[in-house]
């Protein structure tokens, strides 16, 4: 399947940091909240973030570098304008998680942790979203979609886009 | 209820605003109860992210749109509570003072409640529970089988306040425990003895007593220390821990201040995954209304005592939920385990004694402080006391939450509470434990469910997720799924579980396609068996208990994939071969609209033929073939 990635933003504004250094710089433990409220300012962590963010918590590159990449939550590419996350906790699994994940990468046309070209959507699965009761499950952005068929995704899809 | 909160100078302050906030919901457990300050009905509406996914948040709307036209607003108050436990009817709506139950309320439904059981004050018998179409209906909860059976302490708030209301909590008997607690603070050995007493032991899975935990902490050497609360609850089919922190996120913060009182600790986290945002809404909210009223935070209730805890997110690492890796976490770092000795209790977060339980574990604490060990003690079973949350999921008919004393039979819990399978099928099994755990065939349902003889039967009590499956599961593609999860969330530090966990889903993978040979059962087990012993943390050691437990009890499946190429559940795709019924086929083309490879053949009115071949086996022409059924899977 083909995936165009969008071309990652040349011109970071740095400057939208500085807060959040104010708030983390002395404190101990602080890599992981500073990359999640990064992440929250740029929508991925681009290079550049990184370098600054090593810089400012007087941590080496290969550390921050190391964190990003072992956390599921951190991308290290734009992400879409809602974020799907298909799950395939075990309820969902043995209720036919795998044919809704199937019926959205057919809609999208991407594959899971890839966002579309048009940066509308990225797809992601996720281990558990904790609405096992009513399997199989996905969320848009915050909103729960539940008891779902395939034949229902395209009208949910239908529903966010522009 | 937005007026300031009082800041509580002492526990007689705590006593005289718990005995003001009573009237306030009186009327929810006494129908006679004077309505207070006009408040004449609460209706609750369960706002829990499973019955908010069917709809619950537009029916909380709507009924304060119709309260709101009716003039009614300021005498109806509409509660939006946390998890009731039955997820699958819902969402649900129970109206106080008359004590009636809603169920599979819809937006539409808002007008003709208002209408008829508030105004006209007649119950709305539409929208009762039966247990089936024949059965007679329940108006009140409680009389519902699946609540009947359950004995709720963790979970007795969750549904039934409104969590975002530290007024509510207290008014329930709220943080008396920890006020009890402090008036004992000279002598935390009797704090310590009660939780000892009670035999409590870990929720979070590994059942260790959570009393000799606190002791060890309590005595090691060291003038920091930390309390940590385990949130990252990542076992898929496991959602006790998220119910618990959005419908009641106090029990929590008050089992914490408990134990960091009794252990020596100042300080502590809440380490919740970042996929519960509501949970840890609630959580902050908690917290900040528990520190303007003197219950949190600095001189709590007067008693020159101070505690703080932060709350840190999860970045998606199911790993994290291994004590070691999680500490290493909220340091900032890889969430990677690390050997064990030193024991957190000794060494842990920044190398000061830690203390870390599981959510769940936590909860049980003020009612233990409350009302003694021994209190406790009198439920569940000689070596596991007390009762325990299980998530019901899967192909069952009641899906939910719900809360047991230890001890009960795995058949009361699916059958009576869980109303059996679905769309009356067979139980196959049930998987107890998440990936770490083990699935439990038919000739097990009568087996007590406790820590001990879970281990034995080749399970685990785990986080007590429980998911049931039927005739329609593969149980080698259900060994084959928890080993995909595990193995890519293997965090790579020891061989055993990155390689090992690896082969073993090759194995797996090619049997499931049919490509499986001999030997590699024989292969599996030696691997299994290897792994469990090296592997490093929890994760590694546990992960083969999936297969090990599917090979022990339902061998013959994987032997028909292997020696026979057949799945005998008819579905591992790659072993399955679609075909028409000639003689019920409709002609309708429906089939062939939605065949994604043009495989199906045939002209309209005539029977349809797959082409072999071409067919892909997604299955998807058996979906759209509802009338004629004329799809077989052999």
């Amino acid at each position: 399947m083909s995936h165009n990635a969008p071309s990652p933003c040349k011109c970071v504004d740095l400057a939208k940091l500085e807060p959040v250094f104010q708030q983390y710089r002395k404190k101990t433990g602080a890599l992981i909240p500073v990359l999640q409220a990064a992440q929250d300012i740029y929508g991925y962590l681009p290079i550049e973030v990184m370098e600054s963010i090593a810089e400012n918590l007087n941590v080496p590159v290969s550390q921050v570098y190391g964190v990003v990449t072992f956390y599921a939550q951190f991308h290290l590419e734009p992400r879409g304008k809602h974020i799907i996350r298909s799950c395939q906790g075990t309820a969902c699994h043995v209720r036919g998680a795998s044919r809704i994940l199937g019926a959205l990468k057919e809609n999208l046309n991407v594959e899971p942790g890839h966002t579309t070209a048009d940066l509308q959507f990225t797809l992601e699965t996720v281990a558990c979203i904790g609405c096992c009761s009513l399997a199989p499950v996905i969320m848009v952005g915050e909103n729960a979609h539940a008891r779902l068929k395939p034949s229902g995704i395209a009208k949910i899809l239908d529903g966010y886009r522009d | 209820m937005t007026t300031a909160l009082p800041r509580l100078a002492n526990a007689a302050a705590l006593n005289d605003f718990q005995k003001q906030a009573l009237p306030k919901i009186a009327i929810r457990h006494d129908p006679k109860a004077p309505p207070y300050e006009g408040v004449t009905h609460h209706i609750m509406v369960c706002f829990d992210t499973g019955c908010h996914a069917s709809g619950g948040g537009a029916v909380a709307l709507e009924l304060e749109k119709e309260l709101a036209a009716k003039g009614l607003d300021k005498k109806v108050k509409v509660v939006r509570t946390g998890c009731h436990g039955f997820c699958e009817i819902g969402p649900l709506v129970t109206v106080y003072p008359q004590d009636l139950f809603y169920i599979r309320v819809k937006p539409e439904d808002a007008a003709e409640i208002v209408e008829k059981t508030i105004i006209g004050g007649q119950p709305l018998e539409r929208l009762f529970y039966k247990l089936n179409e024949n059965a007679p209906a329940v108006s009140k909860w409680k009389d519902i089988e699946f609540y009947a059976l359950q004995n709720r302490i963790t979970l007795r708030n969750c549904g039934h306040m409104d969590p975002g209301e530290i007024e509510e909590y207290i008014a329930g008997g709220g943080y008396q425990a920890l006020a009890k607690a402090l008036g004992m603070k000279s002598n935390p050995e009797a704090l310590l003895n009660e939780v000892k007493k009670s035999g409590l032991r870990g929720r979070g899975g590994g059942g260790f007593p959570t009393g000799i935990k606190w002791e060890l902490c309590r005595k090691a050497a060291g003038d920091k220390k930390y309390v940590v609360c385990n949130a990252d609850e990542g076992d898929p089919g496991a959602f006790m821990d998220r119910s618990l922190l959005e419908g009641d996120p106090h029990r929590v913060l008050e089992g914490m201040l408990i134990g960091a009182l009794v252990i020596g600790a100042d300080e502590g986290y809440v380490y919740v995954r970042a996929e519960y945002p509501g949970a840890i809404r609630r959580l902050r909210q908690a917290i900040s209304q528990a520190e303007q009223m003197g219950l949190y935070g600095n001189n709590i209730l007067g008693s020159g005592w101070n505690c703080t805890i932060h709350i840190k997110e999860g970045a998606g690492a199911f790993v994290c939920g291994e004590e070691t890796a999680l500490l290493r976490s909220i340091e900032g770092e890889r969430g990677i385990p690390t050997a064990r000795p030193p024991f957190p209790a000794i060494s842990g977060l920044w190398g000061k004694p830690t203390n870390n339980n599981n959510v769940e574990t936590w909860a049980n604490i003020p009612d233990i402080i409350l009302n003694g060990g021994d209190w406790f003690a009198s439920r569940g079973t000689e070596k596991s006391k007390g009762t325990k949350v299980f998530a019901l999921a899967g192909k069952l008919n009641h899906t939910g939450l719900v809360e047991v004393p230890i001890g009960i039979t795995m058949r009361k819990i699916i059958f009576d509470i869980g109303g059996g399978i679905q769309n009356g099928k067979q139980f196959k099994a049930v998987q107890i434990g998440g990936p770490s755990g083990g699935c439990l065939p038919a000739s097990l349902l009568d087996l007590p469910v406790d820590y001990d003889s879970l281990v034995e039967a080749g399970a685990m009590m785990g986080s007590g997720g429980l998911v049931v499956v039927d005739e329609d599961t593969c149980m080698v593609d259900l060994a084959r799924f928890f080993l995909t999860f595990t193995q890519s969330e293997s965090c790579g530090k020891c061989t055993p579980c990155r390689e090992g966990t690896t082969r073993m889903l090759d194995i797996l993978n090619n049997i499931t396609q049919g490509k499986g040979q001999k030997g590699d059962i024989e292969l599996l087990e030696t691997l299994a068996r290897s792994i469990k012993q090296a592997a490093l943390c929890g994760l590694g050691q546990t992960s083969p208990n999936p297969i090990l437990s599917t090979l022990r009890y339902f061998r013959s499946e994987y032997e028909a994939h292997i020696n026979d190429r057949k799945c005998p559940a008819r579905s591992c795709s790659a072993l399955l071969t679609f075909t028409i019924d000639k003689d019920k086929c409709l002609g309708c083309c429906a089939c062939q609209k939605v065949c994604p490879v043009e495989a199906i053949e045939g002209d309209k009115k005539e029977p349809h033929v797959i082409n072999q071949d071409k067919c892909i086996k997604c299955g998807s022409c058996e979906d759209v073939c509802r009338k004629a059924k004329a799809i077989n899977r052999s």
